[in-house]
């Protein structure tokens, strides 16, 4: 194979113009767009401030980061037992790995619509509630953002666990057994194997899980709004109604940067405190 | 199966030495733990299958039952009424949308493959300068938020004269696809081995026409997998396409916009024909979920 050639770069040529041009470009410019850069007004923080005098930012805020609070333990807790389960080779385990994945190819608004099918008023789950005679529980009630949230919740536990559960089952795959049978030799119970084995072993998967899923949980939208309208802001929800309804690019754009900074500032965070105490180890 | 332990039959010979008891505690708790995890498997499995049995249940479900209740959830009121007037009424503007996404769809796949393909190659085939940096570039791309990207596209789009045509959102799907597309080829072609290449070059093939006979047959199981993840990727983007487009509308971006004026029966067949896909690209991909993200995590 030859040594030095020009090959690889006229092969790479294409992608990376095509990423300059509609990736790094467009980057940059949202965020110059969102300090007033192209408007009237100059070089200016005026839509920053009309972004933080708008109550529903600081709702979607703490929307966003509520979502996230809860989701994201229950789900990682939720995909390991599974990966686990799947791991155990139950029979049919080929037919639970396919329904687990399904999910996976649909979309959060596909999502926010199947659940509001079992959350509406007069849905299912109501339906089921009055079959055993219990009374029907207006779940998706602006008045109750708990039920909200745990609506919201359920339907993004649903639809984006297997994200987690395919990393993490990839994952598994790579590790060797060994480690594991000779803790169960050595006696371990079932959870100190989990614990200290198995979930050590891990960590690799379980941060690039985490890292993609916290990044693309922040992105999450239409799930609330097809289950609450706009009942339930959520950050990128906020971009869109400031860009759509309200006419404004300069302070969905600002919103914009706002989630884009949040999302590189826990990214870091992450790999920085999940990965010190491995390179420790390793030392 | 009776008590803990069972007492062997004292041997016939009347040996007066009797074996010691099996135990079979061991075993038991085995069987337990395994009743256990089919019993969880199948809750969890209940969990993921059933939200998409009841928007099934709920898209065939004619008018009149949508409207009662209690609902059953069992088939009671078959029709196919509710997603034939979701799909076929003009009011609606499901079937244009439904034609945009597939082509959106497809020329996502085809765009991604044409740019994304000759990259994977190289990373996959040569060494050379800037090859980190370049794979640290596509993983960027992967994690930034649509709607950074998205927003200053939008004008522009239309400084272009390409705003709210199915192209603009053509480049943009293919913009967040090109990093999968990019890792999941490299990965293919990594697995095709040199040797056979090489081989073909010593009988005289010149590079390209040992890409074609050689590589390409061998890759293409993989190539067509990773065609299939960027047609779901641009399948269920909505922002993107519903910040670029005002006529020209995706499917989903359709049905996002068209959310607080729609009844509730158009809002679930319009969730199962968004699910319907998922069920097919999963099925077909089955093979490939885990070596995509084995591969394309690294």
């Amino acid at each position: 194979m030859p040594r030095r050639t020009v090959a690889p770069y006229l092969l790479l040529a294409p992608s990376a113009v095509f990423l300059l041009m509609l990736f790094g470009w467009p980057v940059v410019s949202g965020v110059l767009q969102a300090f007033g850069y192209g408007s009237t007004l100059g070089f200016t923080s005026s839509y920053w401030q009309r972004m933080a005098d708008d109550p529903r930012f600081w709702e979607s805020v703490r929307n966003t980061l509520l979502l996230i609070l809860v989701l994201l333990p229950v789900q990682f807790c939720l995909a390991i037992g599974m990966a686990l389960l799947l791991r155990a080779r139950l029979r049919f385990s080929g037919g639970y790995f396919y329904l687990w994945a399904v999910p996976l190819a649909v979309s959060d608004l596909a999502a926010g619509l199947v659940w509001l099918s079992i959350f509406t008023d007069r849905g299912y789950l109501n339906s089921m509630l009055a079959w055993f005679g219990a009374d029907g529980v207006d779940w998706l009630n602006y008045q109750s953002p708990t039920r909200m949230l745990l609506a919201v919740v359920l339907a993004e536990l649903w639809r984006s666990t297997s994200l987690v559960l395919v990393i993490v089952v990839s994952g598994m795959q790579l590790l060797p057994r060994d480690y594991d049978e000779a803790a169960q030799v050595l006696g371990a119970t079932p959870w100190q194997r989990l614990r200290h084995v198995t979930l050590p072993l891990l960590k690799p998967s379980l941060q690039v899980a985490l890292i993609l899923r916290t990044i693309l949980a922040f992105q999450a939208f239409a799930v609330a709004q097809a289950l609450t309208g706009r009942q339930f802001p959520l950050l990128i929800g906020e971009t869109y109604e400031w860009y759509v309804n309200l006419s404004d690019p300069n302070v969905a754009s600002a919103v914009a940067v706002v989630v884009l900074a949040i999302s590189m500032v826990t990214a870091v965070i992450y790999l920085r405190t999940l990965r010190s105490p491995e390179a420790e180890a390793r030392r | 199966m009776t008590g803990d332990t069972v007492t062997r039959a004292p041997a016939r010979t009347g040996a007066a030495r009797p074996l010691p008891p099996v135990d079979r505690r061991p075993l038991r708790r085995l069987r337990l733990v395994r009743t256990a995890q089919h019993l969880v498997a199948i809750l969890i499995t209940l969990f993921m299958a059933a939200p998409i049995y009841l928007i099934t249940l709920a898209a065939f479900s004619s008018r009149a039952e949508l409207n009662r209740f209690p609902k059953a959830v069992w088939p009671r009121d078959v029709s196919i009424d509710t997603l034939r007037a979701f799909l076929l009424s003009p009011g609606t503007g499901v079937l244009p949308a439904l034609v945009n996404s597939l082509s959106v769809g497809i020329g996502t796949l085809v765009v991604s493959l044409l740019i994304g393909a000759p990259a994977g190659y190289a990373v996959a085939r040569y060494g050379f300068r800037g090859r980190d940096a370049y794979q640290l570039f596509l993983l960027l791309t992967r994690s930034l938020p649509v709607v950074v990207l998205a927003i200053p596209l939008a004008s522009f789009f239309l400084n272009a004269g390409l705003y709210d045509t199915t192209y603009a959102v053509v480049l943009v799907h293919s913009v967040l696809a090109l990093p999968t597309t990019v890792l999941i080829t490299a990965s293919v072609f990594v697995a095709v081995p040199v040797d056979l290449e090489e081989a073909a070059l010593v009988f005289g093939c010149t590079r390209f026409g040992a890409f074609r006979q050689v590589v390409l047959p061998m890759a293409l199981p993989g190539v067509a997998a990773s065609s299939i993840f960027t047609f779901v990727l641009s399948w269920n983007e909505i922002l993107a396409a519903a910040v670029l487009t005002l006529e020209v509308r995706t499917l989903p971006a359709q049905v996002l916009v068209s959310l607080s004026e729609s009844p509730l029966r158009y809002q679930f067949a319009g969730g199962f024909v968004l699910v319907l896909p998922a069920l097919l690209f999963i099925l077909l991909m089955r093979r490939y979920l885990l070596n995509m993200w084995g591969s394309t995590i690294r």
